[in-house]
């Protein structure tokens, strides 16, 4: 769900697009992924690591063994594109399997998606699953995986090379992006490698698409 | 969907609003749509993180809507939390917007049922004219 407040647009005069100053846009970005991939991580790491004026506080409801059993949520503001204060509030969803009605709550008003699959070779199955339900979820709501601003994370990195099989990366692109094509990357969110780089891609795809929104809105109102 | 809320429409709904605070004697109201994000808050809310407090109101609404369906209802439409001295009462406008009143010992929950009451209709009014009028392409 994006909100905008226009001070000059609904009157009499629609005023072209780079008029709309002084105004904000709020965007929800969800971290999907099966059970323990690092989703509240990839936040922890990005919570970390931000400076204060421009985060909120991060709100977890997980329960006792670290895992999320509603949502996480932390909202931050990028500054501004094109005269509009941009807000995205990041959510993650819980990724076990049974907890799909959550899931579908988090989704509510959802404007971009990161993906996080986990790179142990163990949960390859999980992964696909859960895109699959990604998938599955959006088209419930009539938005299609094809069509929404997606980034793809394939996570825990740091342990390549350890005693843990992991999957090579061309593997998981074959499994996970070969139809979406949509930008990927390997990251550790435990050593944060990769994740602003996953954030930064993700806020860009949905302004970007916002930004084409608010083309057509503008051309609607003329 | 999208939704655009122009400078004048917030001006309406702070109206509202405004009018809710000081006449029910509650010290502040927040509108937040179902997705979580906050439209708009007025009145005394220093300290709270309304932020984080709209993204949790939408979170327990859609929890409990999940329990009205188990029992067979389509929803509850008002909810209400009582601490030892904040309390915060939440009423479902539409399908799409969520009013949260927080209000104190200053005040009862009667005077703040009647006061919510008498604005529900006209903020529908406004609101409706809102999704009316304002959405937004899906893609």
């Amino acid at each position: 769900m994006i909100l905008l407040w226009l001070p000059l647009w609904g009157g009499e005069h629609i005023m072209p697009f780079i008029n709309f100053s002084k105004d904000e846009i709020q965007c929800k970005i969800v971290y999907y992924g099966p059970g323990f991939c690092g989703k509240t991580t990839n936040l922890q790491y990005v919570y970390g690591q931000t400076n204060e004026e421009i985060k909120g506080k991060m709100v977890s409801i997980d329960t006792k063994g670290d895992r999320t059993l509603f949502f996480d949520f932390l909202s931050l503001n990028l500054g501004k594109i094109r005269g509009f204060d941009i807000r995205v509030q990041l959510y993650t969803v819980p990724g076990q399997v049974h907890y799909d009605a959550t899931r579908k709550l988090v989704l509510k008003g959802v404007d971009g998606v990161v993906f996080v699959g986990d790179s142990l070779k163990v949960q390859r199955k999980k992964n696909i699953e859960s895109l699959i339900n990604l998938a599955k979820n959006l088209a419930e709501k009539g938005i299609s995986v094809r069509s929404i601003p997606l980034v793809m994370q394939y996570n825990k990195r740091d342990l390549d090379g350890t005693d843990s099989e992991i999957l090579p990366i061309d593997i998981m692109e074959k499994d996970l992006n070969s139809m979406l094509k949509v930008p990927s990357f390997p990251a550790s969110a435990l050593k944060g490698n990769g994740v602003f780089e996953t954030l930064r891609e993700i806020s860009k795809l949905v302004v970007k698409d916002v930004s084409r929104k608010i083309m057509v809105l503008d051309k609607q109102f003329r | 969907m999208n939704i655009i809320i122009t400078k004048k429409d917030l001006e309406r709904i702070d109206l509202c609003l405004n009018k809710m605070v000081s006449s029910a004697r509650a010290h502040s109201a927040l509108l937040i749509d179902r997705s979580g994000q906050l439209i708009t808050h007025h009145g005394n809310t220093p300290g709270i993180d309304v932020l984080s407090l709209s993204a949790l109101t939408a979170a327990n609404f859609g929890a409990t809507a999940e329990i009205a369906r188990i029992l067979g209802e389509e929803e509850f439409t008002l909810l209400f939390h009582k601490g030892k001295t904040e309390n915060v009462y939440f009423s479902a406008i539409g399908e799409h917007v969520i009013l949260v009143t927080l209000f104190d010992d200053n005040t009862s929950l009667g005077l703040i049922r009647l006061q919510i009451n008498k604005i529900i209709d006209e903020l529908s009014g406004i609101l409706s004219s809102i999704f009316e009028k304002r959405k937004a392409p899906v893609n």
